[in-house]
């Protein structure tokens, strides 16, 4: 177990520069998700952290020691792959030896060691299974069994739940979140899928073209997005994004003018904005309600019934927004309807991108501190 | 719907072990259609000269005059008059040429699937101009046997040769070494050309298996801190096993039916004769059709007993591997 730093950390492969100066901090048993698009780098990312890419400039620290250049079998991590990355002619047992035998342990160490991960996984009926004979969660446990008996200061997971069916994926997520409870060892997790992300993590780090958006706690990211990109990243279905003006802006808040007409006043902070600059207004589908003679009027363009909840794409003369409402849903596809949304449930973007602060009275959001900017 | 594809499956169940349904004839008939030419083909071009060859290896005949021949058991292979054996199994030239043959494989398909790892392990790594490299090495196994036999012949002629002269200037050797002559050196000089030629051919088939092989395994095996020699035993080593079998096969075959490289390096000599140059020898040199038909028919038997015993064992330590 141990604490893991990234100062300034760099890659190129060839010319082209992928990492961007990434700087974090992970504490001693935290387990921090990377999160981004596709080809965002946060696989990247991890094989540096593992040894398997080099960094090209900038210090990684593990435990204290700059790692850099130490080969990845010294730098005490172990990581679980997409593929499971299973040696195809092994039992399992042998498997989860391998790596062990040439670490000076004896036999009847490495035998206990095998059995009591194999055990905590639940694998130990499977110990003379060929990983063919095995099922995807079954090899995944595997892996993750392989990594445990080494006994690492560091775990690494490369996306290790996305070859998985919905339901295993489930299951393994919170046996993975049980193996973090109960070791308490550090763990650094990628994925593209968010719920994965929300569900695992003391701490999200959301990636995007090789650049850290924000790093905060799941709710801090949902509730206060640094960012559009972080904005439109968590949640799903996405934030809805209005384009918009100032119409003024002061201690309590801005007024923003809505595209079609009527203005809204939104508790952000105003820091300098002026009126008639342009912002992006964000407000998700949880807050955008179904009411006659709300803020806007549009078409309804498809309704999605989930049972739980349904949702509902309405077409607002030309400007399209999603509202998600509890329960079945007695509109159909054409029909007319109004929205509304309060004030207090919307961000604003400036032109940049960035988000205005709240105000420290909101409402609408569990006002937790806003995350710094990476 | 549902109904009709669930009485759909044991009928056809049915016909198939029945095999009188008429679309299961109709697919029968298909087949066949397909399959006869090939039949055809094959019979002609080698079931009818092994059924000929056979059947010289049976008779008396004589190159001179093919039409007229006698039957005569098998007495080129084995004759007994008055008391003393005659026939091919007693003749100690056929014999140090299967000898000479089964060492020459033995040896041969040895060194060459032992470089032929070591080259497709170079050329399976990443570097710059691995491309042409892959090209570079496939040369001496794109030039025609006889092609390299004659150049390497000259090379290594005794007077003229450029490797008599390298070596004299090294000061390796005193004299000049007769190398397709001596019959200290002549047979291992055969294998030197064949390893020279034919490494190449055992590279790329096990190059191919080398990039069927999962990479994520040997980036687990990085982290996991094993060093590479233990994985290239542990890991790649058993997961090349099937395709290197199937090329040590492969190239036994092709070695125990070497002629035109022993032929032209050291054409009729007895220390390097191989069972193929053997039988052209009987055949063509002393025009005894029976004789070399005999030879022919006895290679024949070897290469496939020796295939047979490869193949099972073979075959049992795949399935051992499987388990």
């Amino acid at each position: 177990m141990a604490d893991v730093a990234l100062r300034n950390i760099r890659k190129s492969f060839g010319g082209a520069q992928v990492i961007h100066g990434v700087n974090l901090e992970i504490r001693d048993g935290e387990f921090v998700v990377f999160v981004g698009p596709s080809g965002c780098g946060k696989s990247t990312l991890l094989r540096l952290i593992a040894g398997l890419e080099d960094i090209t400039s900038g210090d990684l620290y593990i435990d204290g020691d700059r790692v850099n250049d130490l080969a990845p079998a010294k730098r005490r991590i172990a990581m679980v792959f997409q593929s499971y990355a299973l040696y195809p002619h092994m039992n399992v047992y042998e498997n989860m030896a391998f790596g062990l035998e040439l670490a000076k342990a004896s036999k009847a160490e490495i035998d206990q060691r095998v059995r009591e991960a194999a055990r905590l996984l639940q694998i130990d009926e499977l110990l003379d299974r060929k990983p063919k004979q095995l099922s995807g969660g079954q090899r995944q446990r595997v892996a993750i069994g392989r990594a445990i008996v080494r006994d690492p200061k560091v775990f690494l997971f490369d996306e290790p739940l996305s070859n998985l069916d919905a339901a295993l994926r489930v299951q393994t997520r919170i046996e993975i979140a049980k193996l973090h409870s109960d070791t308490r060892a550090t763990m650094i997790y990628v994925t593209h899928d968010q719920v994965e992300a929300m569900t695992l993590a003391d701490r999200i780090v959301v990636l995007n073209k090789g650049r850290i958006e924000q790093v905060g706690t799941p709710l801090e990211l949902y509730h206060r997005p640094a960012n559009l990109f972080v904005a439109g990243f968590i949640g799903s279905p996405q934030m809805n994004f209005i384009q918009c003006e100032v119409a003024g802006a002061g201690p309590d808040g801005v007024l923003v003018r809505l595209p079609h007409g009527g203005t809204l006043a939104v508790p952000v902070q105003a820091d300098g904005l002026r009126p008639g600059e342009p912002v992006t207004l964000g407000v998700r589908p949880d807050h955008v309600h179904v009411r006659e003679g709300g803020i806007l009027r549009g078409r309804i363009e498809l309704v999605e019934q989930l049972g739980e909840n349904h949702l509902l794409y309405v077409n607002a003369d030309g400007l399209r927004l999603t509202s998600r409402e509890p329960g079945d849903s007695r509109h159909r596809t054409g029909g007319e309807v109004g929205l509304d949304f309060s004030g207090e449930s919307c961000h604003v973007f400036r032109p940049s991108g960035e988000a205005l602060s709240a105000l420290t009275s909101a409402a609408g959001s569990t006002g937790t501190a806003r995350s710094r900017i990476a | 719907m549902t109904e009709a594809a669930a009485t759909g499956t044991p009928s056809a169940y049915a016909s198939i072990r029945g095999g009188s349904s008429a679309l299961t004839r109709t697919r029968v008939r298909a087949a066949w259609t397909f399959i006869a030419p090939t039949l055809i083909v094959l019979a002609l071009v080698a079931g009818w000269p092994l059924a000929r060859t056979i059947w010289f290896s049976l008779t008396d005949a004589d190159l001179n005059n093919l039409g007229d021949y006698t039957f005569i058991g098998f007495e080129n292979y084995l004759a007994n008059y008055d008391g003393e054996w005659f026939g091919l199994l007693t003749d100690p030239d056929w014999w140090l040429s299967v000898w000479n043959t089964v060492w020459f494989a033995l040896v041969s398909v040895s060194i060459e699937t032992v470089l032929g790892t070591i080259v497709a392990l170079i050329l399976n790594a990443a570097f710059p101009g691995r491309g042409v490299m892959r090209a570079i090495i496939l040369i001496p196994w794109a030039i025609p046997t006889v092609v390299s036999a004659k150049m390497w012949n000259w090379m290594l002629h005794d007077q003229f040769g450029v490797i008599n002269d390298m070596l004299l200037r090294l000061g390796l050797i005193a004299a000049p070494i007769t190398w397709t002559a001596n019959p200290v050196t002549a047979l291992w000089t055969v294998v030197m050309v064949d390893v020279w030629k034919t490494t190449p051919f055992m590279a790329l088939l096990i190059l191919a298996a080398l990039q069927m092989l999962p990479q994520d395994i040997y980036e687990a095996a990085k982290v996991d801190g094993v060093h590479p020699v233990r994985v290239f035993f542990r890991v790649t080593l058993p997961l090349i096993k099937p395709a290197l079998l199937v090329a040590v096969i492969f190239r036994t075959l092709d070695a125990l039916r070497v002629f035109d490289l022993i032929y032209v390096l050291t054409a009729n000599s007895r220390d390097t004769m191989s069972m193929s140059v053997f039988a052209r020898q009987q055949l063509v040199d002393f025009q005894e059709v029976g004789l070399g038909s005999a030879a022919s028919t006895l290679i024949f038997l070897i290469i496939a007993l020796l295939v047979v015993i490869t193949m099972a064992a073979g075959r049992v330590r795949l399935g051992g591997d499987s388990r």
